[in-house]
Formats: structure tokens, C-alpha cells, sequence
């Protein structure tokens, strides 16, 4: 017998990721999916945003590595909330992990929850989590030509990070090229040149989320 | 490596699809991926045996069938499908575009007993 089925096979994953959106609304806590190479400087970028909005939004921060707490004990150190998940060697978070994490979170105590995901360009961006926001980070170093190689990546991301922009002095790197190629493949996306060490560009990249945080509560 | 995990979710939908049909064995599955999940048909295949082990499903041949990554120029509409590292319209070389294909992942047809 054969059957047509024509079923989503990320579907279940896409279920629970609705009833994690869900049970954030009803807390009223924005979660950003922040997603990246390992070393774009995910956890300097989010230090440095919680100490921005200290006073404005209560930030906190569930950091996934494949192993060790080394993130979560630098954010600690902030005084953020925060909860470490270890996939132990799963190169990405799912929504049932997502899931299983925010029953761990107080999410009583917080307004704004990034997810740290697991360093890794290709997997991460398949996953539907709950979360209101996607976006990347792509630090200088990497290399202007990033979106050509994860172009799933940059298409389907709220805003892209560009991270360490205080190195471009010293890397080949054509900022106005890498712009043009992320908007070739997603057109009105948000681009954000900044550096967590100089403070170049955070204020307006804290703008932009904070508008976010806005609207998405206005549609509630 | 995502790959291990999407193939335990089409293995999921396959033994669903059985035992809905009252099938005792699953012998072919078919999957339309687009480019832009990047997977590897032999690493999918590879995760299948081992997963399907005990299942009705073991031994079923799975297809992986792929979507090229498709656009549609915003100009001229033509429709091409995205080389690596030359996002262009082939015809009037705009590089503005809107990804017509390649997003697909699903199970497309299912072969039982």
C-alpha cells in the first residue's frame, strides 16, 4: 500500500516550539534564539547588553554547550540569572530542550531571556524553539564571505550581529560586501555593526531590541 | 549533525503512518529536502538503519529526494537556482531576489504492508 502523506518532518519539534511561545507570553518573557560560530563573542555580546539595560529590562540568559559551565559561571558573575544546558555533544537545541530549560528558568524574574545556542551555523538555524526573535552573530575574523557559505542561516534570522568590529583595522574585511551579500537573502533584515570592547554600535543594536520587546508586547 | 535527529522524527511519522494504516511493515520511504537544510542523503541513510532497528521499519529503502535552492529574480523574474558564492541573476546580474524553493522538508510518500 502506498501512502501520501506530505508531513512536515520538523512537526513535532514546530508543536512544542508553540506551546514553549505559549507559556513565554503568558509569563511575558521575550526569549532571542542568539545564534553563532563557536568564538563570535556570544557571551561578551550579552554581558555587555545586560549591563546596557540594566534598570530598563531584567535580562537573563540560558547558555547550551556541548560541555563545561564556563559561560554560565561568567555570566553569573554579572549577576544574571542564568541556567547552563549541556548537550553533550548534541550540536544544537530543540524544542523539548527548550522546553525542559525554561521549567528550570525563573522566568518570574526576568523580561528578556537570550538563548545562548550551541556555536554552530548549520543545525541551529532548523529549529524552531518559542523564541520571539532569531538572530546571528558573525564576528570580523570570520570573514566577510559567511553568508555565502550558511546562507539557511542568514535567511532565516530577525537581525545579524556583526561582532568585533573593532578588528576590522587589522582582518581583510569588506563590511558594505558582506551586507549585500545577507541582504541578497533576506532583504529587510537588521544589520548591526558593533563592538562589545569599544561600544561601538550596542546602543543602537539595544535600541532595535528593545523596540522588539515593545511590539511583540503590543500584539499580546 | 543534524541529521541523526530529523531522521528520528521521519521515523516517527513512518511508524505513525503504520500502525494509523494497520500496516505491520513500513517498506519504502520517500523525503523531499531542500538544499537549504543541508543534509546529507548517505549520513540520513546511514542513521535510518541503525534507528529503524527493530522497528517496522527496518530495512525500508529511504529516498531522499533534493530541492536546489531556488530563486526568483526580483527584476526580470527569472527563476535560477543559487550557485555558491555568485548570488546573481543569471540574466540581468541583479542581486536582488526572493527564495522561490529549497526551504521543503517533509515526508512525501510511505510504502507499507
Amino acid at each position: 500500500m502506498q501512502v501520501k502523506v506530505l508531513t512536515e518532518i520538523l512537526q513535532a519539534n514546530d508543536a512544542q516550539a508553540s506551546s514553549n511561545r505559549q507559556l513565554l507570553d503568558r509569563k511575558g518573557v521575550f526569549l532571542v534564539n542568539v545564534m553563532s560560530s563557536p568564538g563570535s563573542g556570544k557571551t561578551t555580546f550579552l554581558i555587555d547588553v545586560a549591563r546596557r539595560l540594566k534598570g530598563r529590562v531584567r535580562v537573563g540568559v540560558i547558555e547550551a554547550d556541548v560541555a563545561s559551565t564556563v559561560d554560565a559561571e561568567k555570566v553569573a558573575r554579572e549577576g544574571i540569572p542564568v541556567l547552563q544546558i549541556n548537550t553533550g555533544g548534541g550540536c544544537h537545541i530543540e524544542a523539548r530542550q527548550m522546553a525542559d530549560a525554561l521549567t528550570r528558568f525563573p522566568l518570574q524574574d526576568v523580561d528578556v531571556l537570550f538563548l545562548e545556542n550551541v556555536g554552530n551555523l548549520v543545525c541551529t538555524a532548523g529549529y524552531r524553539l518559542g523564541e520571539h526573535r532569531r538572530i546571528v552573530i558573525a564576528s570580523v575574523p570570520e570573514g566577510d564571505d559567511k553568508p555565502y557559505k550558511y546562507p539557511t542561516m542568514f535567511h532565516v534570522v530577525d537581525a545579524v550581529v556583526v561582532s568585533k568590529a573593532d578588528l576590522v583595522p587589522y582582518v581583510k574585511y569588506d563590511f558594505d560586501e558582506f551586507s549585500r551579500a545577507v541582504r541578497s537573502i533576506n532583504r529587510e533584515v537588521g544589520i548591526f555593526r558593533l563592538s562589545a570592547v569599544t561600544g561601538e554600535g550596542m546602543d543602537a543594536w539595544c535600541s532595535w531590541l528593545l523596540e522588539q520587546v515593545r511590539s511583540a508586547g503590543g500584539q499580546s | 549533525m543534524h541529521e541523526l535527529s530529523i531522521t528520528q522524527s521521519l521515523l516517527d511519522i513512518a511508524l505513525e503512518q503504520a500502525r494509523t494504516h494497520g500496516a505491520t511493515r513500513v517498506s519504502k520511504i520517500r523525503v523531499v529536502a531542500g538544499a537549504m537544510h543541508n543534509l546529507v542523503d548517505d549520513s540520513m541513510r546511514f542513521c535510518f538503519e541503525i534507528l529503524s532497528r527493530g522497528t517496522a521499519a527496518e530495512g525500508a529503502d529511504l529516498t531522499v529526494e533534493t530541492v536546489p535552492a531556488t530563486a526568483r529574480c526580483r527584476g526580470c523574474q527569472e527563476r535560477f537556482e543559487l550557485q555558491p558564492y555568485d548570488w546573481r541573476c543569471p540574466k540581468c546580474q541583479s542581486r536582488e531576489f526572493d527564495l522561490v524553493a529549497g526551504n521543503e522538508l517533509l515526508v512525501s510518500e510511505i510504502e507499507m504492508e
